[in-house]
């Protein structure tokens, strides 16, 4: 029998050391802001009671508070705050008239063809076109310095939705969603010949599944430059701000795949560059974790099956150290529990060619945590993480020491630093 | 004019639904949903995605009959009918 959670009281746990004063979650049944005051952290501020929140943050540069919500019934919106408390309906997001894209391939008679079938045919394939619609809000990105009013949101079905006016309108990147990875423009007639190599993904609060955009960086060097990362496909760069897009998947391993060295197909879950260091990029990966020393040129995997560290989903990179990393390390994509019943954090000082287990203050029996993709932040030497089973973690020196700020959590989907 | 009643839901994001009687001039359901995005912005979306079409969990009825042109809501109404937008009880 697993044990009981311990009963003592999480929202007065003791902080050891100084740092953000902050953290917003997302969950599952709301927008939760903890707080530290001088006798601890608390977590008070609930906000969008009841309604799954797929990301939740604060734009810094502005103060503006963000939440995306996935409402059972009313589908996806972007929610704002200027307080974190009095929110509303932001602007939303909405695909343009005529945008569409693939989700499979059909026979001469309408009915769904094979995949494998379709790539056989000596005939054009006949794509599945379906009208794009807003599945989820996974993710958004705030930009560089020297772009105060940009705010990028990735999406499901798979796209980018820029902002230049701190979110008062968006924009779909049409580049991006018109990328030959996916089949180009599929805006009109039937398409014949056209081909994705974009599949799976994520799954919107009802369950569908498309492919969909969890990562958005800037480089802090030239802020043209930025880049997106996405299950499943693998990770793209722009160097023009939007208006060409390269793949960057040299090097990465799709071993779900016949061939585990694609071009396109794989499926990196969380990636984020070293603020200060930005040539170092950090990818956990479905297949492992993956670390680029030349700005997401070429990539290397730097775990190996078996070991603690190597299946995950989120990744946190130093701000300074470019070879300093953290994962939270789940068994494997068949068994997404926390490894031998017990949550560790794993860390890199040296690019990943050692792991070190952090475990002091986390739960080493009976733990069954995962942490999500967007579920682990860094700021400095602090580090906080949050899980499915509800469990709120914060370290202030760098993964040393942990302390519990709150075992009965609804399952946390995204942690991040206020 | 075609009256609607909503799900009380709805009332927490959109307050001035509450206690009030709401009547559109359409001939179809989806003029009606225009009309209604007209009175109280942003309602629409919480009913339709970007694309016109009826969400997964939202049901509209026609006095007692349910929609049935989820794609483009082309349903014809009359001026005295009674439309319920309610939620659809997927998930139990």
């Amino acid at each position: 029998m697993p044990q009981r959670k311990p009963q003592r009281k999480p929202s007065r746990s003791k902080s050891p050391g100084s740092g953000p004063s902050r953290i917003i979650l997302g969950t599952r049944k709301g927008t939760i802001i903890l707080e530290r005051g001088r006798t601890g952290w608390k977590a008070g501020k609930l906000a969008h009671g009841g309604v799954a929140v797929s990301y939740a943050a604060r734009d810094e540069r502005t103060g503006t508070w963000w939440a995306a919500l996935e409402h059972g019934h009313w589908g996806p919106k972007l929610s704002r705050s200027a307080d974190g408390e009095k929110w509303e309906d932001a602007p939303q997001i909405k695909y343009p008239e005529g945008t569409r894209y693939i989700d499979g391939y059909l026979n001469d008679d309408g009915s769904a063809a094979g995949v494998e079938a379709a790539m056989a045919s000596a005939k054009p394939l006949r794509p599945k076109l379906v009208k794009a619609s807003l599945k989820k809000i996974w993710y958004l990105g705030f930009g560089a310095s020297d772009q105060p009013g940009r705010i990028c949101a990735g999406t499901m079905p798979g796209g980018v939705f820029v902002s230049n006016d701190n979110g008062d309108t968006f924009e779909l990147n049409m580049p991006l969603w018109n990328h030959s990875s996916r089949g180009g423009d599929l805006s009109q007639g039937e398409c014949l010949g056209a081909k994705t190599f974009w599949f799976g993904g994520g799954a919107g609060v009802n369950g569908e599944h498309t492919p969909g955009i969890h990562s958005i960086f800037f480089d802090p060097r030239n802020s043209r430059r930025w880049f997106v990362a996405l299950s499943c496909a693998g990770v793209l760069e722009t160097s023009d701000d939007g208006k060409t897009w390269q793949g960057r998947n040299k090097g990465l391993l799709a071993t779900f795949l016949p061939k585990p060295d694609v071009e396109w197909g794989h499926d990196p879950h969380y990636v984020m560059l070293s603020k200060n260091a930005p040539n170092h990029v950090w990818m956990q990966n479905h297949c492992g974790i993956f670390y680029s020393a030349d700005g997401a040129q070429s990539w290397k995997m730097v775990s190996k099956e078996g070991r603690t560290a190597h299946f995950g989903f989120p990744v946190a990179a130093d701000e300074n150290d470019g070879k300093t990393a953290w994962v939270v390390p789940g068994i494997a994509d068949d068994k997404r529990m926390a490894v031998g019943g017990a949550l560790c954090v794993a860390h890199t000082q040296d690019g990943g060619k050692t792991w070190e287990e952090l475990r002091k203050g986390l739960p080493q029996e009976n733990a069954f945590d995962v942490v999500y993709r967007h579920a682990l932040d860094i700021k400095g030497d602090a580090l906080a993480f949050g899980s499915t089973t509800g469990n709120v973690y914060f370290s202030a020196n760098r993964g040393k020491d942990w302390i519990s700020l709150g075992y009965n959590f609804p399952p946390v989907y995204s942690v991040r630093f206020a | 004019m075609a009256r609607v009643a909503f799900a009380r839901h709805l009332y927490r994001f959109f307050p001035a639904l509450e206690g009030r009687e709401i009547r559109v001039k359409a001939a179809t359901v989806a003029q009606a949903v225009a009309e209604l995005e007209r009175q109280f912005p942003g309602l629409a979306f919480y009913l339709v995605d970007e694309q016109g079409k009826l969400r997964q969990h939202v049901n509209i009825f026609i006095e007692e009959e349910l929609v049935v042109d989820r794609e483009r809501l082309s349903d014809s109404i009359q001026p005295e009918t009674r439309l319920y937008v309610m939620q659809a009880l997927s998930g139990g």
